[in-house]
C-alpha cells in the first residue's frame, strides 16, 4: 500500500497526537510528520541570546511566556538569568507585562514576543494600548513567525513529499481559510484546517484522507465552531498597523523569505531591538543535532544520534527538545 | 502552536470583559475582537479574545467526541 | 551538572536521582525502602517515622497555609506506612523581618491541624536567619506513629492489584500556583490540604491486603505511580477517563497548558489492594474515591495510561516543573 505523509504543522497538534496515542488507531501505511508550528523550536538561538543579555541589565524587567523560560542560549537560558539575580517574570497575556510597565515606571519593561499569527496580534494592540497610554518605558523583541511562507516552503520541498496538511487551528481564527488555496492549489495538496480535540484530528485527519484519495486538493475547515473564511480582520488590521513582514531566521531552517515581523517605523520606540544595542554571538545548530531536518520532516527524532542519548527534556541540546511541543520532545516522552 | 480556551463573557467593558472558562474566571482583553457581547462564547488566548466560538458548532463537537469515546470504549 | 538547581526540588526525574545519589551515602536496610515513611523497632513496637520540609510559596493560599500543609503533610507521610501518627515535632526557620502576628496565624494554623489529626507537637525548634536566606517562614515536622496488629505497608504492590484513589487530583497545585504566580484567575480552586491518617485507618479495617499506600504530593499521580512501578518491578495500567478532575481545575490546567497529572496534591492517597477488596476499601476512601487502574506483569517498571480515543501510551515520570504556556 501506498505510504501517505500528513504533516501537522502546529506544534500543540504534535502534543494533542502523542498524549492521545492517535498514532496507534490509525490505518497503516498512514504516516503522521511533525512539522516546524512551534515558536520556541524556530526562534533562533540569537534572539534567546539577546533577550538573555538584555534580562541581565539592573534597569530592565524581563517578561516572557512561560514557553521561552527554559530555552537555552549561549549563554544560558532566561530561567538562569532569574536565578543569578535578574528580574525574569512569566506572564500569561503581554497585557500583564504592559501593566508591570505601569507600576514600575523606573525600569524598563521589555515583553519577549513570539508566536504566529495568533498571538502577534494580542502584542500589536498591546503595543497600541502603550501608547495610548504614553508609556516610555516598554518594549517588545518582535521574534513573531508567519505561517504561510514556511507552509509554502513545506509544501515545495522536494526532499518530501507532504500529501495533506493537518493544518493549525487557533492560528486560522486569525487568518480565515481563504491564504491557504493559494497553498492547496500551487502544490495540489489538500488542506483541512484542524481543530484540537481528539474528536477533531480523528476527522481532520479523516477529511484529508477522503480528499487524497479521491485526488482532491481543496481547503476545509473541520474546526468549523472557531475558523470562519474570512477569520479575524480586526486582528489583522492591528498586526498590520504595528508590524510589516520582514525576513526571518527559523532554527533549524535558516532563513525564510518575508517569514517574520518587524516594527513599522511608527512603532520603532517600542522595538526592544532599537532600544537596546546587544551584541551576540552568531549560532549554529550543535554538532550532531538534527533539529534541522527534524522541523521539516525529513528525518524523526529517532534518526538522531543525540536523541535520548546527550540530549534530553533536562539537557536539551537542540529546539525539537527544549519546547514542551517539539517533535522530540513529543518522542520521548510520550513514544 | 496555540492554547486557546473557549470562554462565557459575564460582561462588557469598552474593551475588557469578564468571562467565565467554567468555573474559573478573567479578566481579558477585548482589543483584537469586535462585536462582542454579554453572553458570546468566545475563544480565549494569552488573555486576548481571538474570536467567537459557535454554540451550535461547538455542541456538534461535543457530541461528536462523545459518540467518539463511546464507540472506543465499546 | 554541578550545582542544585530548582529543577532538583520538584520531585520529578532530577530529584529522583539527587536523592538516590544520598541514599547510596547513608544506604541501610530501613531506608533504602525508601517508603513515605520509615518503619522502625524499638522496644516490642513498631514505629514508622517520617520527616518533611515545607518551603511552600506563598505562605497563605487558598484552601490553607504553610502551617496545616506542614502538619498534614507528615500525618500523611507516616499514615501511608500503615502507621497511626502520634507525635510530631515543629522546627521553624523565620526569615527576619517576618511579622509576628504572621507567625501567630501560622502556629494557630499548626495547632488547629494537629488537634484535627489528633496528633501531639511535643518538641520543637526556632531559628532565624537574615533577610533574604528563607522565605518568610520554612518549617520541618518529623513524625512518628504505631503500627499496630497487621503486617505494616511497604512500597512492592503485587500483580493484579487495583488502583484507587480518593479524590481528584491536581487541586492543590493550581491554587497555590495561582496566587503565587498572579495569574489573575479567580475561582474555587482551593488546596486539599488535609489530613488522610482516619481515611487510612478505615480502608485497612477494610482489607488486610492492601500492599502499597502513597501520597502524591509534588510531580503529582502520574510520578508517584512511576515510582511505585519501580520499586514493585511490575507494570501499571490506568484508565485517563477514570482519574478524576474537578472541572474548573481541568479548565484552568487547559488554560495554562499544564496536565493535572503532573500537579501537586496534599490530602490524595493511592492504595494498592487486591481485587476481591477493592469495593470494600473504595467505599472507606469516601464518596469521591475512584478505580483507576490495575498492576500487571507487562511492561515492567512502566507506567501507561489508556487515553480517552482507546489507545495507549506511555505516562512517564515529572521531568520539569511545568510554566504557563501559550503553545
Amino acid at each position: 500500500m501506498k505510504k501517505i505523509n500528513l504533516m501537522e504543522v502546529c506544534g500543540t497538534h504534535t502534543m494533542a497526537i502523542a498524549r492521545s496515542g492517535l498514532k496507534k488507531l490509525l490505518p497503516k501505511g498512514v504516516e503522521l510528520i511533525s512539522g516546524p508550528g512551534c515558536p520556541v523550536c524556530v526562534t533562533p538561538q540569537e534572539d534567546i541570546d539577546r533577550a538573555v543579555k538584555i534580562a541581565r541589565r539592573e534597569d530592565v524587567i524581563m517578561t516572557t511566556f512561560g514557553d521561552m523560560m527554559r530555552v537555552p542560549g549561549a549563554s544560558g537560558s532566561l530561567e538562569d538569568a532569574a536565578r543569578d539575580g535578574a528580574d525574569v517574570r512569566v506572564v500569561f497575556s503581554p497585557m500583564d507585562s504592559l501593566e508591570t510597565a505601569e507600576k514600575h515606571p523606573g525600569k524598563k519593561v521589555v515583553f519577549m514576543g513570539v508566536g504566529f499569527e495568533t498571538t502577534s496580534p494580542t502584542v500589536a494592540a498591546t503595543v497600541i494600548e502603550a501608547r495610548k497610554r504614553k508609556l516610555k518605558n516598554y518594549f517588545v523583541i518582535p521574534g513573531f513567525k508567519l505561517l504561510f511562507p514556511a507552509l509554502e516552503l513545506l509544501a515545495g520541498s522536494e526532499k518530501l513529499k507532504i500529501d495533506g496538511f493537518i493544518c493549525p487551528g487557533h492560528v486560522s481564527v486569525i487568518t480565515g481559510s481563504v491564504p491557504y488555496r493559494e497553498v492547496a492549489d500551487r502544490y495540489r495538496v489538500p488542506c483541512v484546517i484542524t481543530g484540537f480535540e481528539d474528536a477533531d484530528i480523528l476527522k481532520g485527519i479523516s477529511r484529508l484522507l477522503r480528499q487524497i484519495s479521491a485526488g482532491k486538493s481543496e481547503v476545509e475547515i473541520e474546526y468549523r465552531r472557531a475558523v470562519t473564511e474570512k477569520g479575524n480582520p480586526r486582528a489583522r488590521r492591528l498586526l498590520d498597523e504595528v508590524f510589516r513582514p520582514a525576513d526571518s531566521a527559523w532554527r533549524g531552517l535558516g532563513n525564510i523569505r518575508s517569514s517574520g515581523l518587524r516594527f513599522r517605523k511608527e512603532y520603532s520606540s517600542f522595538d526592544a531591538g532599537k532600544a537596546f544595542k546587544v551584541k551576540v554571538p552568531r549560532a549554529s545548530l550543535p554538532k550532531g543535532c538534527l533539529c534541522g531536518d527534524v522541523l521539516q520532516g525529513y528525518r524523526s527524532p529517532k534518526d538522531c544520534k543525540l536523541f535520548t542519548k546527550k540530549c534530553t527534556p533536562e539537557n536539551p541540546i537542540g529546539p525539537c527538545m527544549v519546547s514542551s511541543e517539539g517533535a522530540c520532545a513529543a518522542v520521548y516522552k510520550y513514544g | 502552536m496555540c492554547l486557546a480556551a473557549p470562554a462565557r463573557v459575564k460582561s462588557v467593558d469598552k474593551d475588557a470583559a469578564e468571562v467565565d472558562f467554567g468555573g474559573v474566571s478573567r479578566k481579558i482583553s477585548l482589543g483584537i475582537l469586535s462585536g462582542v457581547k454579554e453572553g458570546d462564547h468566545v475563544l480565549v488566548h494569552a488573555g486576548f479574545a481571538i474570536g467567537k466560538v459557535s454554540r451550535q458548532e461547538a455542541e456538534d463537537t461535543a457530541r461528536a467526541l462523545k459518540e467518539l469515546k463511546d464507540v472506543f470504549r465499546s | 551538572m554541578d550545582k542544585i538547581t530548582l529543577a532538583h526540588g520538584n520531585g520529578g526525574k532530577l530529584m529522583h536521582e539527587l536523592i538516590e545519589r544520598l541514599r547510596l551515602k547513608f544506604s541501610s536496610r530501613i531506608l533504602d525502602e525508601m517508603a513515605d515513611a520509615a518503619e522502625l523497632r524499638v522496644a516490642k513496637s513498631r514505629i514508622a517515622f517520617s520527616t518533611d520540609s515545607y518551603v511552600v510559596k506563598p505562605i497563605f493560599f487558598p484552601g490553607g497555609d504553610i502551617g496545616k500543609l506542614a502538619v498534614c503533610g507528615t500525618v500523611n507521610d507516616v499514615s501511608m506506612k500503615g502507621a497511626r501518627p502520634l507525635f510530631i515535632s515543629l522546627a521553624l526557620v523565620l526569615e527576619e523581618g517576618l511579622e509576628i502576628g504572621v507567625l501567630d496565624r501560622i502556629a494557630d494554623s499548626v495547632r488547629k491541624a494537629a488537634r484535627k489529626a489528633k496528633v501531639q507537637v511535643v518538641t520543637g525548634d526556632i531559628k532565624v536567619v537574615e533577610k533574604g536566606a528563607a522565605d518568610g517562614i520554612f518549617i520541618n515536622t518529623s513524625g512518628i506513629g504505631v503500627i499496630e496488629g497487621r503486617a505494616s505497608i511497604g512500597v512492592r504492590a503485587r500483580p493484579g492489584d487495583v488502583i484507587l484513589i480518593n479524590g481528584p487530583v491536581a487541586d492543590h497545585g493550581m491554587a497555590v500556583l495561582n496566587v503565587r504566580e498572579n495569574l489573575g484567575f479567580r475561582s474555587s480552586i482551593k488546596s486539599d490540604c488535609d489530613n488522610l491518617n482516619f481515611q487510612v485507618e478505615r480502608c485497612l479495617k477494610a482489607s488486610k491486603n492492601i500492599s502499597v499506600m502513597r501520597d502524591p504530593t509534588r510531580g503529582g499521580l502520574a510520578t508517584a505511580l512511576n515510582e511505585i512501578a519501580a520499586s514493585s518491578n511490575l507494570g501499571i495500567e490506568v484508565n485517563e477517563k477514570d482519574i478524576p478532575v474537578r472541572r474548573s481545575v481541568k479548565h484552568l490546567c487547559d488554560i495554562l497548558g499544564f496536565d493535572p497529572l503532573y500537579v501537586a496534591n496534599e490530602g490524595k492517597f493511592v492504595c494498592f489492594v487486591k481485587a476481591k477488596d477493592a469495593p470494600g476499601v473504595k467505599k472507606a476512601m469516601g464518596p469521591s474515591a475512584r478505580v483507576i487502574g490495575e498492576v500487571t506483569t507487562g511492561h515492567k517498571k512502566e507506567v501507561r495510561l489508556r487515553t480517552s480515543v482507546g489507545s495507549s501510551r506511555i505516562l512517564p515520570t515529572l521531568l520539569s516543573t511545568p510554566l504557563p504556556r501559550i503553545c
